[in-house]
């Protein structure tokens, strides 16, 4: 724990916001289903990082108790997200989303 | 004592519910028994209560002892319940019971139940059996609720139910679009009186902090005559009663409203419910008496009512009709009695007219049974001898009313017409002749439908045929009351006791000793009055005789040529035209005006409008939809930095 401490709050704060970023840009510029679903778990690991950071330093554990649950949701939102992914697929043979816009007005 | 004063308004009224919920499942032989039963209970309980009051500590000698706020004082009214209470305003729901209620209770029961008897016969094949007695006894209920109510707002309540039921009666054969129209126009004309009520209920509270009659007229009775305030107050009430009681201008509804079942003419039009405002001007007599500019002005109407509805009722040709013109006219004697100071003379009328005029009704109703529905008196004729009993009825009920003694009429319109004497003398005059007409326009009516030849149809001819008892016998009680109800006060010139006047002396005590008393005539000159009264009526009554008996006059068809006069008086004086004319015309115009120009040029546009902004903006903004997962989220991004921006600005 201790050694944990001496980094200071600010360097994860920059890390977690550049790794969010990543996610984001990835999200917005990437065409291929997989790597947006990539992009978001980036964004939610970032977020989970934050909140371990922000629990150690505040000595309270119940951040680190939100980033398990988290990590469950996520688990879960992959697990359909990637059965989604496969039946797309299957129906048009493409997991590029801009093939994907017969949903429109 | 309480639950029996209870009783009697809520038997109708449950007679109403039972009839009214139960509709036709009810059988016809039930209805009667309900219909009539709950009104005969009412009758023999307010009869019970009358006695009981009469034989009580103040019997007739003893009233004229006591002053009325002292008879007030031992007889206060009966509390039910409380039933308006907010702040200063408390509005118990209490009954009056005194002379003047307890007169008007025994007439309206009384009379209600000879002609719910009299309508088991009359409707007896009516598909709406059940719906006419429901009404009739809601109508008997609101009805009592005015007369016994202790205060203003319970009469309101009486005044405003009875006005509904006439409604309801009056469209009572709703598929007919002119007895629809008929019940409105009644309905309408009465809601402009009922405002004039409502707005002197609102000043009488504000001046005298209370609504109840006692405490009102205590207090009325410390300020000074002629005070503007009380003369609002009266003006505004006298409207109500204008009305109610179909005075000038407010008449026009009743001659329509014949277009209900006869019965309901006889009940609703001609004995009770258009009464209702002679009673409530008797009931604040002394509001009245503090403010002779009303009496003038009530005088005036009155008598302007009198002579106009009796000119009009002899060139009638409707048989209703003529009886609803020589209503009005009655009423009229009613008010210029009021006027006069005469509340004991105008009640006196009150319910002898009510015995005769309902008597005269149901004769009708049976000569319109017999006839198959015909109301036209040319079509009628020789209906003497095939109908001898409603004939008598009817002959005895036209003397009464013709005022030919010792016939009820004579005397209730003599007590009148003597006040009016001591009163003013060129009134007088008008209403001997009004009198006079009286006696004229009835026997027309007598004579055209009972003498000479039959002139109807053969087919009618055949049908012919006298009422069954159940309708001649309510006839013959009615003709009994009408022959003997001028006992209720015989003058002293005849050697009477006057009951009626002692009788009902502690409600008008104060307002006799508040008013200045007339010069009183004395017996010669009373007799030389009711000879000349009489002299005039039994000249009408022989020219009515020569003219539509012997000479055979009076069938011209409705298109005939006649000279300016009678086409003018023949056509209602073209009242009902103007009325068209000056109200009715441009209320539709207006209607018109809002319906064709404000609701569908503006109002209906602005409506569109929002509806067709909704469609092209949803039509243009749907692009936006594009599909594209990408652009999606860019915008939700875009979105998501914009508030985070904008909470830092702010």
């Amino acid at each position: 724990m201790t050694n944990l401490t001496t980094i200071p709050i600010h360097y994860y704060l920059i890390f977690c916001s550049v790794l969010f970023s990543i996610g984001v840009f990835g999200v917005l510029i990437k065409r291929n289903v997989l790597v947006i679903l990539m992009s978001i778990e980036l964004m939610i690991n970032s977020i989970n990082l934050l909140l371990a950071a922000f629990s150690t330093y505040t000595n309270d554990p119940a951040g680190q108790i939100f980033v398990f649950f988290i990590m469950v949701v996520a688990a879960a939102e992959v697990a359909i997200g990637l059965a989604i992914v496969v039946l797309i697929y299957r129906t048009t043979h493409s997991i590029d989303i801009n093939i994907l816009n017969k949903l429109k007005w | 004592m309480k639950i029996i004063l209870i009783l009697i308004p809520l038997l109708p009224f449950l007679g109403f519910l039972i009839l009214g919920l139960g509709f036709s499942s009810i059988p016809r032989k039930a209805t009667s028994y309900i219909g009539a039963g709950t009104i005969l209970i009412s009758f023999i309980l307010s009869l019970f209560i009358f006695l009981n009051f009469h034989n009580s500590a103040i019997s007739p000698p003893h009233y004229l002892a006591t002053s009325l706020p002292q008879y007030f004082a031992t007889s206060p009214p009966h509390y039910l319940f409380s039933w308006i209470s907010i702040g200063q305003l408390q509005i118990p729901f209490s009954f009056l019971i005194d002379p003047l209620s307890l007169l008007m209770m025994l007439m309206v029961t009384g009379v209600s139940f000879i002609i719910h008897v009299y309508s088991i016969g009359y409707m007896k094949d009516d598909p709406g059996y059940n719906r006419f007695f429901s009404y009739m006894n809601l109508f008997v209920f609101f009805m009592l609720l005015l007369v016994m109510g202790a205060n203003y707002p319970i009469m309101f309540i009486g005044w405003e139910g009875v006005g509904l039921c006439s409604y309801l009666l009056i469209g009572f054969w709703f598929k007919n679009h002119d007895y629809n129209n008929a019940a409105k126009k009644a309905f309408i004309m009465n809601r402009i009186g009922d405002l004039g009520f409502l707005l002197g209920m609102f000043l009488i509270f504000t001046t005298f902090n209370s609504l109840d009659f006692r405490e009102i007229f205590a207090r009325a009775k410390l300020m000074e005559p002629g005070n503007p305030i009380l003369i609002t107050i009266t003006l505004l009430l006298f409207m109500g009663a204008v009305g109610k009681s179909a005075q000038i201008p407010l008449y026009t509804w009743l001659p329509d409203a014949m277009a209900g079942p006869t019965p309901v003419s006889a009940l609703i039009h001609a004995a009770t419910m258009v009464t209702a405002g002679v009673y409530m001007i008797a009931r604040s007599n002394i509001l009245y008496v503090l403010s002779p500019l009303t009496m003038e002005i009530m005088g005036v109407t009155a008598l302007a009512t009198a002579l106009f509805a009796a000119s009009i009722a002899v060139l009638q040709n409707d048989i209703k009709k003529i009886l609803a013109y020589s209503t009005i006219s009655q009423l009229g004697y009613m008010f210029l009695g009021l006027s006069a100071g005469a509340f004991t003379g105008a009640m006196f009328h009150l319910t002898t007219h009510a015995f005769f005029k309902a008597l005269l009704f149901l004769a009708a109703g049976s000569v319109i049974h017999a006839l198959g529905g015909a109301q036209d008196i040319r079509k009628m004729g020789g209906l003497r001898s095939r109908l001898p009993k409603t004939y008598w009825t009817f002959l005895i009920a036209t003397i009464a009313i013709a005022g030919i003694p010792p016939l009820s009429g004579f005397f209730s319109k003599d007590e009148i017409l003597l006040h009016l004497f001591e009163h003013n003398v060129t009134w007088w005059i008008l209403a001997f002749a009004g009198s006079a007409l009286t006696a004229f326009y009835m026997f027309r009516l007598l004579y055209l439908t009972f003498f000479r030849n039959f002139r109807g149809s053969d087919q009618q001819k055949h049908h012919l045929h006298e009422s069954p008892a159940v309708m001649t016998i309510p006839l013959i009680i009615l003709a009994v009351l009408a022959a003997l109800g001028g006992l209720l006060n015989i003058p002293a010139v005849f050697g009477g006791g006057s009951w009626l006047t002692g009788f009902l002396a502690p409600v008008f005590a104060d307002a006799v000793a508040l008013s200045v008393p007339p010069a009183t005539v004395s017996h010669a000159t009373e007799w030389l009055l009711m000879a000349t009264t009489l002299t005039g009526c039994l000249v009408m009554v022989f020219w009515a005789w020569r003219r539509y008996v012997k000479q055979a006059k009076g069938l011209l068809p409705d298109d005939a040529k006649r000279s300016l006069v009678v086409q003018l008086v023949s056509k209602k004086y073209y009242i009902d035209e103007l009325y068209d004319f000056l109200f009715v015309k441009p209320a539709l115009w207006l209607s018109r005006f809002l319906h064709q120009v404000v609701e569908l040029r503006f109002i209906d546009r602005i409506v569109n409008g929002v509806g067709q902004v909704v469609v092209w903006t949803g039509n243009t903004v749907r692009y936006v939809q594009t599909g594209n997962v990408g652009f999606y989220m860019f915008i939700m991004i875009l979105g998501i930095i914009l508030i985070l921006f904008f909470n830092i600005l702010i």
